[in-house]
């Protein structure tokens, strides 16, 4: 046993060492991406291991890893399993025979996400059981756990950690790391593996019989416990728990759940025995609703009576305010303070250097008075330069612009997408739009990368998840193959190139995909691409600000002249839209 | 009934919080303590205001709530004042007196505080101010003065400082722990005026 100081997802990356993981897939999403950016560079890999294209995909993968009898990881972000929802729900009827694992990882507060949408509802929805850690460690001890619950009822596990434990971090007891040498080996069952009619009505039916003991059997494992110290209780779930434990004077019971479905039985024992419950848990009621069918006459507050608030992130202050008002506290150990208003905000932005702000440029130059459907990535901050006019989900910018063109609005419509989204769930819609006849503009964001998750690969980039080359998908034939007859590929830091494509593109009618293909500033530095920085000429400079208003971070305004920083990474557009020709390269005049 | 010492890390994307906290976790370990701890992850390369949280002797959460700080680091001027309200009654703050003006300021025209104004704001509180970008140019590299700030609060934290030391010369790059070390001295040196 060693102690060591990690972040939540590195945490269950070990664990998955120790577990042994035979099998690992997923897609990367906020906060779930770095448990396999961890598992896919370690050296001593005896898993196999892949970034899939997307959540079903990845879904799909795995079960099938578990079908052939081995230990199967699959991660994704909530809204991953939106996607992989498909398989899910029917993965449940036929079963695995080896463990398979999904963590689906939640974003209470939605730091980096469309919504904020819990995975335990889904559990519920495919009646297969989800482990819900309060703490790092045990989110550690529960993946390890959540393989051995997978054999034992053959059935897909959902683990769903938050973004407080994923991306937290915290001193963690590690076990040894054993090497995986199963070899999978797929017997044929057609009665547990082709889902006709006739079969999945008797799968469906076994799905059931296994609920009594999976529940039992959940009680036992330890990770849903109790204690009766009074006649008032706190009933938590997740961090929500950590943060209750902080907190819990003496005199009052304390039961936490970490693992559904939760036995109604035992669940019934413990708020009986009570005068009244609060149940304090993140996002939907889970919990709350299971123990309102057992309260009977017992008080239950919650987020139905408006105890605990159904959106956002809990945290320390929030539920002592919340134990204090439902009078489980004496007094509000954190009374609320406020922050120092009206300072200037720091939201992040596109970096100095991103392509894509050179793109967002030339496309609102170009296509003045339109609108900007968009998609999911570092692009979305492209709402900061009025670029941005919809985003709802993965895929849905080429979807959300045909559906525009074809209600009817007179409007040009040039839609935002990057690699990895398009790759993702962009296809189909693209090709949708073709066979339809939409008169809209795609501009594929092609950076060579997933970088807002933190610069995973994808089939654009040329090399799989372990770093081992492979054919870099052709974007150009794709949208040739949907169909699409204008494709072409430009330079988006060439801000002429770029704009006499789309001016181009504009002349023409039906689908029409301009690729701006520029590797991520990040990924280029990585690489050792340096291109040298530019300055500001001050005696040619006019002040005029036309650089200032394209928002790169790199350059400033003070005493009326522009001033560009060391953040510069030498792209060179704004030395294209200076008029007076001010910015040169540095050492160059 | 507070059990932990808490501490506040706040700068700017790319200012390597990250790592100045996963030395102080480091530290932790190393003196046998318990550790939690938080961090904004994803965004951060991208410009955006991070906060980084280290419950020293931690055994819940890993958030602190505000009012709660007993050591605020900033690495940025306006990012102190911006999170000085998770500062306790008598807490203490260490910070790095250069200021990056967001570049909304600059798009939008916005009135933005000056160095001065966030000094006399700031000055309630009992305050370390230190150039950290010039001692860490002193150093050997501007990238070291995540290091150089946490050798400025080391007086001000529950850690022996050569447990800190130790951990900046096991997590930083090899190639670069002669600078770090010099940093995290010369830092020490800086805040020594400073009453903690």
């Amino acid at each position: 046993m060693e102690r060591h100081y990690l972040l939540g997802n590195e945490a269950i990356a070990h664990a998955c060492l120790e577990a042994p993981v035979d099998f690992v897939s997923g897609y990367p999403g906020t906060p779930s991406s770095e448990v396999i950016d961890v598992l896919r560079l370690r050296s001593d890999r005896a898993y196999y291991i892949e970034w899939s294209v997307n959540e079903k995909v990845a879904l799909e993968n795995a079960l099938a890893a578990a079908w052939c009898g081995l230990r199967a990881l699959c991660t994704m972000k909530h809204v991953g399993l939106n996607v992989a929802a498909d398989p899910l729900m029917t993965s449940a009827y036929t079963g695995v025979s080896g463990g398979l694992v999904i963590m689906s990882a939640d974003d209470p507060f939605a730091h980096s996400s469309q919504n904020e949408q819990d995975s335990r509802c889904y559990a519920h929805f495919a009646r297969v059981p989800c482990l819900d850690p309060s703490t790092i460690q045990e989110a550690h001890d529960m993946l390890i756990d959540a393989f051995t619950l997978s054999e034992e009822f053959s059935l897909p596990v959902i683990f769903r950690p938050t973004t407080r434990i994923c991306h937290s971090k915290g001193d963690v007891e590690l076990g040894d790391i054993i090497k995986s040498t199963k070899k999978g080996e797929f017997k044929k069952d057609p009665r547990q593996y082709v889902v006709i009619p006739a079969h999945t009505r008797v799968l469906h039916k076994k799905l059931n019989e296994k609920q009594p003991a999976i529940k039992k059997r959940l009680v036992e494992l330890g990770y849903n416990t109790c204690s009766i110290n009074g006649k008032k209780a706190v009933v938590a779930s997740g961090i929500a728990a950590t943060y209750v434990q902080e907190l819990i004077p003496e005199g009052i019971s304390f039961m936490k759940i970490g693992a559904y479905p939760i036995d109604e039985a035992w669940l019934s024992g413990f708020v009986r025995r009570h005068e009244s419950v609060l149940v304090i848990e993140e996002l939907a009621p889970e919990v709350e609703e299971q123990v309102l069918q057992v309260a009977g006459t017992v008080k239950v507050l919650g987020k139905k009576n408006g105890y605990v608030p159904y959106e956002g992130e809990l945290s320390l202050s929030a539920v002592a305010q919340i134990m204090e008002k439902a009078g489980v506290l004496s007094e509000n150990l954190y009374p609320a303070v406020s922050p120092v208003q009206n300072l200037p905000l720091r939201p992040p932005i596109l970096c100095a250097g991103c392509l894509h702000r050179a793109a967002f440029y030339a496309i609102k130059k170009v296509f003045k008075d339109a609108i900007y459907p968009s998609d999911i990535g570092c692009y979305t901050l492209g709402l900061q330069l009025g670029v941005v006019d919809t985003t709802i989900c993965m895929g849905a910018s080429i979807t959300v612009a045909s559906g525009i063109a074809h209600s009817g609005e007179p409007r040009d419509i040039i839609c935002t997408i990057g690699d990895s989204t398009f790759l993702h769930t962009g296809i189909q819609g693209l090709m949708n739009a073709v066979y339809n006849g939409a008169d809209i503009t795609v501009v594929i964001l092609d950076n060579r990368i997933t970088a807002m998750t933190g610069h995973q690969p994808n089939p654009n980039t040329g090399v799989t998840a372990c770093g081992i080359e492979s054919p870099p998908v052709s974007l150009d034939a794709v949208c040739r193959a949907c169909g699409v007859t204008f494709v072409e590929t430009v330079d988006p830091y060439d801000i002429t190139g770029m704009t006499n494509v789309l001016r181009a593109a504009q002349s023409r009618k039906g689908v029409r995909v301009i690729i701006a293909k520029q590797q991520c500033v990040i990924t280029a530095r990585r690489a050792g691409v340096k291109r040298g920085r530019y300055t500001v000429d001050m005696d040619t400079c006019t002040g005029c600000g036309t650089c200032i208003r394209f928002g790169c971070p790199a350059i400033e305004f003070a005493d009326e002249k522009a001033r560009i920083n060391d953040l510069c990474s030498g792209c060179a557009v704004c030395a294209q839209l200076c008029p007076a020709g001010a910015i040169v390269r540095e050492g160059k005049k | 009934m507070k059990r932990s010492f808490d501490i506040l890390m706040v700068g700017i994307g790319g200012q390597g919080t990250i790592l100045a906290s996963n030395i102080l976790g480091e530290a932790c370990l190393r003196e046998g303590r318990s550790v939690k701890g938080a961090e904004t992850h994803g965004m951060a390369q991208r410009g955006g205001s991070v906060e980084s949280h280290i419950r020293i002797d931690g055994k819940f959460g890993p958030l602190i709530a505000p009012g709660q700080v007993d050591l605020l680091l900033s690495f940025d001027l306006l990012e102190a004042l911006r999170y000085s309200h998770y500062l306790k009654e008598g807490g203490t703050m260490v910070v790095n007196r250069h200021l990056v003006l967001p570049t909304s300021v600059y798009m939008q025209n916005l009135e933005a505080p000056t160095e001065d104004a966030i000094i006399a704001a700031l000055s309630r509180f009992r305050l370390c101010l230190l150039d950290a970008d010039q001692i860490a140019q002193e150093a050997g590299s501007p990238l070291s003065q995540n290091v150089v700030m946490l050798g400025a609060a080391s007086y001000a934290m529950p850690l022996k400082p050569e447990s800190v030391l130790q951990s900046v010369k096991s997590l930083v790059p090899k190639k670069t722990s002669e600078i770090n070390a010099r940093a995290f001295e010369l830092g020490r040196q800086a805040a020594k005026e400073c009453s903690f």
